[in-house]
C-alpha cells in the first residue's frame, strides 16, 4: 500500500486536487452573467489561504498566457481565486498551451461558450461534431499536438463518437469536452441526456465525468496528460451545466498522478542489444514501420537505424512518410493494396523488425501464411500489442525515441564485427527485391481518352513534390494516394486508417489547415466520403482556409463497387452515387470558386490553377469508373497471392 | 476452463465498467465478480472468474493493465492462491427434517446465520467444489434459496506492485510527453 497512497500532498507537492477540496466553498448557486472576470468576495478565512497560495502559484498567474484568471492585483485584497468551473476550464485550456478548439455549442455548453466568447482560446464553429473531432484530429495529426473539440450533451456527443473511435483505432491525441445536464438531472430522461460517460468508454483511451467545479482542474490535466502519453489516444472529459456554472478556488495543478497509468519508455537494454545482434545476422531483414514511429517523433531514428543496417523498408498506411518516400531504400506500403514487391519482400524475409505497428489484418492478410520464415523483433511502447496477432520472438516495449536511439547506438558499436559477415547475402536481397520492383512496379494508368484515377494522384503528386499535405478519405482514392503520393517527411499524410471513416477527408483538411497555415492541404477525397463532409464546406469558407478540395469522382463507392465486381458477380448493389451536385455551383454557394474537370489534357492546368488561387478551390474531377485498385488481396488470403491486374487473376 | 483474475483497482465510478467492457467487447460472460475495498479505501480488489481463451487469457490481462484506474491485474488461475467461496442457504424445514439439515450442515462446516420455526438460514465458506457440494446436500431438504458470493481469492505469492510516479501537469506537449 505504500507508493502512491503515501503521497501525501505536504510531503510530495500535490496540491492541486485535495487543496480544492479543502478548500471548496459552497457558494454556488452565484450567477455571473455580467461580470467577464468571475471573481467574486469571499469570507475573510477563506481569503487569507488563497492568498498564500496565490503566492506560491505565481509563475502561472504571471505567465501572461492566462484569459480569464486574474487574481486580487487591481481588485482589493479582498478578492481571491472562487472561479466558475467554465472559467477553470479555460484556465486549464490555456495551461496545456491549447490555442484553438474545434465545435458545436448546445445548452448545456452555453456556460462555457460564454467565457469563450472573450478567451484567448479560439473557436471554431464546425457544422457537424463528427467533423469537429476529425478536425480536432487534422490538427493532431498535422502538429503531433494534442486536438481539442467540444460538444454538447446527448446528440452533441453521440455525434463525437465515430471520431473518437477513429481516434482511438489510430492513435491520435485528442481531448474531447463535452458538456452534460446538470449533476441531479443525470439518470432522469432530461432534455438531449445521454451517457455519455458509458457510450465512450469503449471509445476513448479513457474519459472523466466531472461531478464538481474543484474536481476540474486535475480533470482537464490528467486528460491532456493520457491523452498526449504513452500510445496516445482520445480522452473525453463530460462535464455537467451546473458544474460549469458552479464555483470552486482554482488552484493551478502542480502534479498529476496516475498510478495505474504505467508505460516504461525506455526499453530493456538487454533486449535492444540482442535485436541489434538479430538486424547484423540476418540474411534478408526488413523494416516494417508503423504510425508508432510519427507519433513517438523517431522519424530521423527510424531512417538512421534503416541506413545503418542498409535494409529494405516498408510503411504502414499510416506511417507513410516515417521514411521519405524518395528514400532508395524505401519499398512501398505493405499488405492488401502494397506493391509487389512490399508483400513478396514481407513474404520471404527472415527478420521483421517491426516498430509502431501491429500486425494488422490488412497489412498481414493470411495470418497463419504471413512471413513464414521470419523471426520478428516488435516495439511497441503498448505490450497488449506485442504478440497480439503474430508472436513475437524479440518484444521490446517502449517508446521508439529513446529505443531506436539506443538501437542505433549499439549498432554502430557490432557494425565493424558484424557488417561484412552477411554483405552478400545482403546485396543478395536487395537485388531480388529490386527484381520483384521490377517485374510488377506500381505503376499509374494514364489514358488519353479519360482521367484515370491514378493519373489525377500523379498529377496532385506533381504538384506536392512530397511536401504538402495530403488528407484522405476512406477507400479507392485512399489506396490510390498511399500508393503514388511521395512524403518528405512525417505528418502530411492524414488518413483514417484503422476505422476507416468516411468523411473523414474535408474536416481533417481543416484541422489541418488551421495547424499549418502556411502550408500546401489537399483534401483528397472520394465522391462518397466528400458528400458525407458537404457542411463543412461552410467552415472551410467562414474562416477563407486554402485548402484544395479534390473530388475523385467516379460516380460510386468504388471500393465496394470493386469488391462487388470481384466478389458478388459484379451486381452492382446500392454503390452508384447520382446526383453528384454542379462543383462550380456547389462552391459559389458557399463563395469560393469550384470546377469541373473531365478532359485528362486538362487536368495538370485545373490543379495548377487550383492550387495556385489563394483561397479555397473546389475540384471536381470525373475519372474512370470502373477502374479498381490493385495490386490486390482478396480477404482471407495470403499476401503473396496477390492479384497484380484485371485480367490476371492468378495467384503468383 | 475458467479463470481467475484478480485485480486491485483504484475505487472510483466507472473502473468496473471499463474491467467488465474488456470482457463483454469479446462477448465473454463472467462466470463471477466480486468487489470490495482493501485496506486503503481509495483501493479495491477485485476477483473475476471467467471463461477464457487460454489463447487470449495473456492478452486480456495486459488489457486489463493497461486500463488507468486498474493498478495491477494478474492472473491467479494457475499460481498459488487460496480461492474461496461463500454460500448462504435458506433451508424450509419441517418437523421431520430439522435435525437432519443441522447435521448435514455440520458435515460441511456451515453455520446457522438465522433459525426460524420455517426453517434456517445456513452459511457455508469454503472451496467452490465443497459450496457446490452442501449446496446439492441441502437440495435433499425441498426447495432451496442460494446466495453465492463468487470466488474471493487471495494471491500466495508475493507480487510485487509497480505504480506510476507522479509528473508534473505541463503544457500539452510538454518534455514529460514523450510520444507527444
Amino acid at each position: 500500500m505504500a507508493g502512491w497512497t503515501g503521497l501525501e500532498p505536504a510531503a510530495s507537492g500535490v496540491t492541486g486536487r485535495r487543496y480544492n477540496q479543502l478548500n471548496y466553498h459552497p457558494i454556488r448557486q452565484r450567477k455571473f452573467i455580467h461580470d467577464p472576470v468571475h471573481t467574486v468576495n469571499t469570507p475573510p478565512e477563506i481569503e487569507m489561504r488563497s492568498a498564500g497560495r496565490n503566492r506560491r502559484a505565481k509563475p502561472c498567474v504571471q505567465s501572461g498566457q492566462t484569459g480569464v484568471f486574474r487574481t486580487a492585483s487591481g481588485k482589493g485584497p479582498d478578492m481571491s481565486n472562487l472561479m466558475t468551473g467554465a472559467n477553470i476550464l479555460v484556465e486549464c485550456l490555456l495551461r496545456e498551451g491549447v490555442d484553438c478548439l474545434f465545435g458545436y455549442p448546445g445548452g448545456v455548453t452555453l456556460p462555457f461558450y460564454d467565457v469563450l466568447y472573450d478567451a484567448k482560446v479560439k473557436h471554431y464553429l464546425v457544422r457537424h461534431e463528427e467533423n469537429a473531432c476529425f478536425a480536432a484530429q487534422g490538427y493532431a495529426r498535422s502538429s503531433g499536438r494534442v486536438g481539442v473539440c467540444c460538444a454538447t450533451s446527448g446528440p452533441g456527443a453521440t455525434n463525437l463518437v465515430t471520431g473518437l473511435v477513429d481516434a482511438l483505432l489510430d492513435s491520435i491525441p485528442i481531448v474531447a469536452i463535452t458538456g452534460q445536464v446538470s449533476t441531479k438531472l443525470i439518470g432522469s430522461d432530461a432534455f438531449q441526456e445521454a451517457d455519455t460517460f458509458g457510450i465512450t468508454r469503449a471509445c476513448t483511451k479513457h474519459n472523466f465525468l466531472v461531478k464538481s467545479a474543484a474536481d476540474l482542474p486535475p480533470a482537464i490535466h490528467e486528460a491532456f496528460y493520457i491523452a498526449a502519453s504513452g500510445r496516445p489516444g482520445p480522452v473525453l472529459v463530460d462535464i455537467p451545466k451546473d458544474v460549469f456554472m458552479g464555483t470552486a478556488h482554482y488552484e493551478p495543478v502542480g502534479t498529476i498522478h496516475l498510478p495505474g497509468y504505467k508505460f516504461s519508455p525506455e526499453g530493456h537494454a538487454g533486449q535492444i542489444r540482442r535485436a541489434a545482434e538479430m538486424m547484423w545476422e540476418a540474411q534478408r531483414p526488413i523494416v516494417y514501420a508503423g504510425g508508432g514511429v510519427i507519433s513517438a517523433g523517431a522519424s530521423g531514428l527510424l531512417r538512421g537505424l534503416v541506413e545503418a543496417i542498409d535494409a529494405p523498408a516498408v510503411c504502414t498506411l499510416m506511417g507513410l512518410g516515417a521514411l521519405p518516400s524518395g528514400h532508395p531504400n524505401f519499398i512501398s506500403m505493405p499488405g492488401m493494396h502494397g506493391s509487389y514487391a512490399a508483400n513478396m519482400a514481407m513474404t520471404h524475409t527472415d527478420l521483421i523488425i517491426a516498430l509502431g505497428v501491429r500486425f494488422d489484418d490488412r497489412v498481414t492478410g493470411r495470418l497463419d501464411a504471413f512471413a513464414p520464415h521470419a523471426r520478428v523483433i516488435h516495439v511497441d511502447i503498448d505490450p497488449v500489442e506485442i504478440g497480439k496477432n503474430r508472436a513475437a520472438d524479440l518484444p521490446i516495449v517502449g517508446n521508439l525515441g529513446p529505443v531506436l536511439e539506443k538501437m542505433n547506438t549499439v549498432l554502430a558499436e557490432l557494425a565493424p564485427s558484424r557488417k561484412a559477415r552477411r554483405a552478400a547475402d545482403r546485396l543478395e536481397w536487395k537485388e531480388k527485391i529490386a527484381s520483384w520492383a521490377a517485374e510488377h512496379p506500381l505503376e499509374p494508368a494514364v489514358s488519353d481518352a479519360e482521367i484515370k484515377p491514378q493519373h489525377l494522384v500523379r498529377e496532385i503528386d506533381r504538384l506536392s513534390g512530397g511536401d504538402a499535405i495530403v488528407c484522405s478519405d476512406v477507400g479507392q482514392h485512399q489506396m490510390w494516394g498511399a500508393q503514388f503520393l511521395r512524403f518528405n517527411r512525417p505528418r502530411l499524410w492524414l488518413s483514417s486508417g484503422g476505422l476507416g471513416s468516411m468523411g473523414f477527408g474535408l474536416p481533417s483538411a481543416v484541422g489541418a489547415q488551421i495547424a499549418n497555415p502556411g502550408s500546401l492541404v489537399f483534401a483528397l477525397v472520394g465522391d462518397g466520403g466528400f458528400q458525407m463532409s458537404i457542411p463543412e464546406l461552410a467552415t472551410v469558407a467562414n474562416n477563407r482556409l486554402p485548402i484544395k478540395i479534390v473530388v475523385m469522382n467516379n460516380g460510386y463507392l468504388g471500393m465496394v463497387r470493386q469488391w462487388q465486381e470481384l466478389f458478388y458477380n459484379n451486381r452492382l448493389s446500392a454503390v452508384a452515387l447520382d446526383g453528384f451536385p454542379d462543383a462550380s455551383m456547389l462552391a459559389g454557394a458557399y463563395g469560393f470558386p469550384g470546377r469541373t474537370v473531365e478532359d485528362p489534357g486538362e487536368i495538370g492546368q485545373a490543379l495548377d490553377d487550383a492550387v495556385r488561387h489563394p483561397g479555397p478551390y473546389l475540384l471536381n474531377v470525373k475519372v474512370s469508373p470502373f477502374e479498381c485498385v490493385y495490386p490486390m488481396v482478396p480477404a482471407g488470403a495470403a499476401i503473396d497471392e496477390m492479384v497484380l491486374g484485371p485480367l490476371k487473376a492468378a495467384g503468383v | 476452463m475458467l479463470q481467475t483474475i484478480s485485480m486491485l483497482v483504484e475505487n472510483k465510478p466507472g473502473a468496473l465498467m471499463r474491467i467488465t467492457g474488456v470482457l463483454s467487447a469479446r462477448g465473454w460472460n463472467i462466470d463471477s465478480l466480486t468487489v470490495a475495498r482493501t485496506l486503503d479505501a481509495a483501493q479495491s480488489r477485485m476477483t473475476i472468474v471467467v471463461d477464457i481463451d487460454p489463447v487470449l487469457r495473456r492478452q486480456v490481462i495486459k488489457q486489463m493493465n493497461k486500463l488507468i484506474n486498474v493498478l495491477q491485474a494478474s492472473d491467479l488461475t494457475e499460481s498459488l492462491a487460496v480461492r474461496r467461496e461463500m454460500a448462504l442457504v435458506r433451508v424450509r424445514a419441517t418437523e421431520e427434517n430439522r435435525a437432519g439439515i443441522l447435521r448435514d450442515a455440520e458435515i460441511y462446516g456451515a453455520r446457522v446465520v438465522d433459525a426460524t420455526a420455517d426453517g434456517f438460514g445456513l452459511e457455508c465458506t469454503g472451496p467452490v467444489e465443497k459450496v457446490e457440494e452442501f449446496i446439492d446436500a441441502m437440495k435433499i431438504f425441498g426447495d432451496i434459496d442460494v446466495t453465492r458470493s463468487g470466488i474471493v481469492a487471495v494471491s500466495m505469492e508475493s507480487r510485487k506492485l509497480r505504480l506510476a510516479p507522479p509528473v508534473h501537469a505541463g503544457a500539452n506537449g510538454a518534455s514529460e510527453r514523450p510520444n507527444c
